[in-house]
């Protein structure tokens, strides 16, 4: 089968589509933009599952092992150093295959979404040509077959993201919060260009296979060269290990590094179930999983991955409890379970049953953008019907959307962690991973669990029940385009779970089977029934008992609302010690010593000529005048001077 | 016999007569006749020295009536000028033509 023609064709077709909706969107496609766009979202999104279908059940095992194929590889950039290039090239195996389809399918979703959502956005046009350009940018980072490759469509994530954040650029939040984000990733990937560079230098390769290669063997020279020499206690190896997680943490809004998420809620809705949910915010998972076979050989960069990701599921989770926009819970839950995926991997061992952190990881990176999306699209319908965000808004919805109330609920369970739906049985293998690598870890996980069913279901009942608001009686749930995705991500968020998912997707490619395990399964699934059981108690039916509990929580609660001051704390870094120390100098050094010496050659020139712009009068009489003053001065020159 | 030193003196009053006309003078014809006693002074001085210093030769003759001729050819195209400037302008001072410099 050709896969270098197919993949090439699913880079490709988004490609095209932004370019011609970027540079006709406005004047010829204006209505028939959202339709284009949704259609080359459809093409790829069929032609990735039928990519995924060969991959996975065709071409893709060699002795029960998945391979990894390389479907297109040119060098486009070379070095004069060992050997280093930078090639551009599609590279297929279980987990860019994998996410293929979660891109291409959640994308297509969305697509179909904003066609009601968007209907009467000034620039509808241009939100989907930003759409599609983030999808191929997407797409671009999971087939990357070099970790130089990656870390440009990393950036070009970062680049659609921040168009699509700022995308009501007239909100000055807005535009605050696609700035944040920018700059807070855009310092993160600072330290993932120094880890790509030591990584580079050490190994002598920028290719993820031959880096995996060098570095998987602990006898291999590379591997022996980079951790006996050190840096501050730390070997090479790891501090590049850290280093490119930096990156990935950034991108996948990891404690402390995620203080822009929240506030790229201020985007359109759609958008937000696309990359802060679904996609772009895995993509620091990715990132480690591509490189896992390196990273479990390095145990202190496997342990910061680990404790990373529990710390940031757990806080978190705290801050979702007490936050009243609809959206920023979203934010903050997808913050949590990304916190699980990154703990899953830092658990996890190598092969086989070791390796079933980082097949939970996946798993869960799987299930996970299907029911987060459906929440996100849900709250999008929610948003559009009550035209606000908060959530004191909200209440009886119910009644007045009952396709939107049913599919939020089944996403609700599913991201609780209840049988059978999808997130029961990726969050169990989660816990498992955790139980059999790290005990602390396995509690935090567990008591997270229940805050996040407590959370989930506080947003749920707070939505859909208490006491009904005024609404505007006219405007109906939403057209069938806004419906439509709602219940297929929904009948996806049911089925995903059974895919026998260790058998395709494991660390090193040979599936293995996992089985549920029925007295484990007893402690999380307790935790979400009390989880659940408070969330009703507190806030089925609006009442004091949560604002007494909050009194009497005092410092705590008011700390999780501030979410715990973290932005507070970058302020008062950036602004108070970063402006005032590096920033004020800098810009002083720039006003008067850079800008003062072209300024004083531009000043010096313009008062010279004002000064003899006299002599230029244009007056034949001073001409000769001064011809005549010449003269004698040569005259007196020569006669009395010259010898 | 006057002495050449005279001669020199008037030749030199004349030029700097003439010259302080075309400098101060803002007049067309004022200004043309300013030139022509600059032109003069000169072929006071070449027939003076002619006479003084060569007595025999004619050099400095032949060139005052090569002076005396361009002079006159210059006096009829300034003239011509002098007449199309009034003719555009309804005005021969020299501070009046000043559409170039703007």
């Amino acid at each position: 089968m050709n896969y270098a023609l197919l993949s090439a064709l699913l880079l490709l077709l988004p490609l095209a589509s932004f370019v011609v909706l970027g540079i006709w969107g406005r004047s010829i496609f204006r209505k028939a933009s959202g339709i284009i766009g949704t259609a080359v979202l459809g093409t790829i999104a069929a032609l990735s599952v039928y990519i995924a279908c060969q991959y996975f059940l065709v071409d893709g095992q060699l002795n029960g092992t998945y391979q990894p194929i390389i479907a297109l590889q040119t060098e486009w950039l070379k070095f004069g150093y060992k050997e280093l290039s930078i090639d551009i090239g599609i590279l297929l195996d279980p987990i860019s295959v994998m996410m293929l389809v979660v891109i291409t399918v959640v994308s297509l979703m969305v697509h179909i979404f904003s066609l009601g959502y968007m209907k009467d956005e000034e620039r509808y046009s241009t939100y989907f040509a930003f759409l599609s350009l983030f999808t191929f940018s997407m797409l671009g980072l999971v087939i990357s077959v070099n970790i130089f490759q990656i870390y440009m469509f990393w950036e070009l994530v970062g680049v659609s993201s921040y168009l699509l954040i700022g995308f009501f650029f007239t909100k000055p939040s807005a535009v605050a919060a696609s700035k944040k984000a920018f700059i807070v990733t855009r310092f993160a990937d600072l330290g993932f260009l120094i880890g790509i560079l030591i990584l580079g230098i050490q190994t002598g390769t920028l290719d993820f296979s031959t880096i995996i290669d060098r570095l998987s063997n602990p006898q291999s020279e590379a591997f022996i060269s980079m951790t006996s020499a050190g840096f501050l206690g730390l070997s090479t190896l790891t501090w590049a290990l850290i280093l490119v997680f930096m990156g990935g943490a950034g991108k996948s809004a990891m404690f402390p590094l995620h203080i822009w998420l929240p506030d790229a809620m201020e985007g359109p809705t759609p958008v937000s179930a696309l990359i802060h949910a679904a996609t772009m915010v895995v993509a620091g998972v990715y990132l480690v999983a591509r490189l896992f076979p390196v990273f479990h050989l390095d145990e202190i960069a496997m342990s910061v991955v680990a404790w990373v990701g529990a710390t940031s599921a757990l806080f978190a989770a705290i801050i979702a409890t007490t936050q009243t926009d609809i959206k920023r819970v979203l934010a903050y839950s997808t913050m949590s379970q990304i916190g699980y995926m990154m703990f899953s991997l830092g658990v996890s061992g190598y092969g086989g049953e070791a390796g079933l952190g980082f097949t939970a990881s996946m798993f869960h990176l799987f299930t996970h953008a299907f029911f987060k999306s459906l929440l996100f699209l849900g709250a999008g319908a929610v948003i559009h019907y009550v035209h606000s965000n908060d959530m004191t808004d909200m209440g009886g919805l119910r009644k007045h959307m009952p396709v939107t109330h049913a599919t939020f609920l089944l996403a609700c369970l599913a991201i609780a962690g209840v049988p059978p739906l999808s997130g029961f049985f990726s969050k169990e293998e989660i816990l498992l991973a955790a139980y059999e690598g790290n005990k602390a870890i396995y509690f935090i996980a567990l008591f997270t669990a229940g805050l996040t069913a407590f959370y989930m279901f506080r947003l749920y009942f707070m939505i859909f029940w208490q006491k009904e608001k005024h609404y505007d009686p006219h405007h109906g749930e939403g057209p069938m385009s806004m419906k439509l995705p709602l219940i297929v991500l929904s009948l996806l968020t049911i089925v995903t779970g059974f895919i026998p998912f260790a058998q395709y997707v494991s660390s090193n490619g040979k599936g293995f089977d996992t089985h549920l395990h029925l007295m484990f399964s007893i402690a999380p699934v307790a935790m979400v029934i009390i989880g659940i059981g408070v969330a009703y108690v507190l806030y089925q039916k609006a009442n004091d008992k949560p604002t007494n509990l909050a009194n009497a929580m005092g410092g705590l609660y008011k700390a999780a609302y501030r979410k715990f001051y973290i932005d507070e704390l970058y302020l008062f870094i950036t602004h108070k010690i970063i402006f005032r120390f590096i920033g004020k100098p800098a810009a002083w050094t720039d006003k008067n010593i850079v800008d003062g010496t072209v300024n004083t050659v531009a000043s010096a020139t313009d008062d010279v000529s004002f000064m003899i712009k006299g002599w230029q009068s244009g007056k034949v009489q001073q001409y000769a005048m001064y011809f005549f003053a010449g003269a004698l001065l040569l005259a007196f020159i020569f006669i009395y001077l010259w010898h | 016999m006057v002495p050449v030193s005279h001669i020199l003196l008037l030749s030199t009053a004349l030029f700097f007569i003439g010259m302080y006309g075309l400098f101060t003078r803002r007049n067309m014809i004022a200004l043309l006749m300013s030139i022509e006693l600059m032109l003069n002074s000169i072929n006071i001085n070449f027939v003076a020295f002619n006479k003084y210093v060569w007595p025999g030769q004619l050099d400095g003759i032949f060139f005052t009536i090569f002076i005396i001729t361009i002079a006159a050819a210059e006096a009829a195209i300034a003239i011509a000028i002098v007449i199309n400037l009034y003719r555009s302008h309804l005005s021969i001072d020299v501070n009046d033509a000043a559409e170039l410099k703007h």
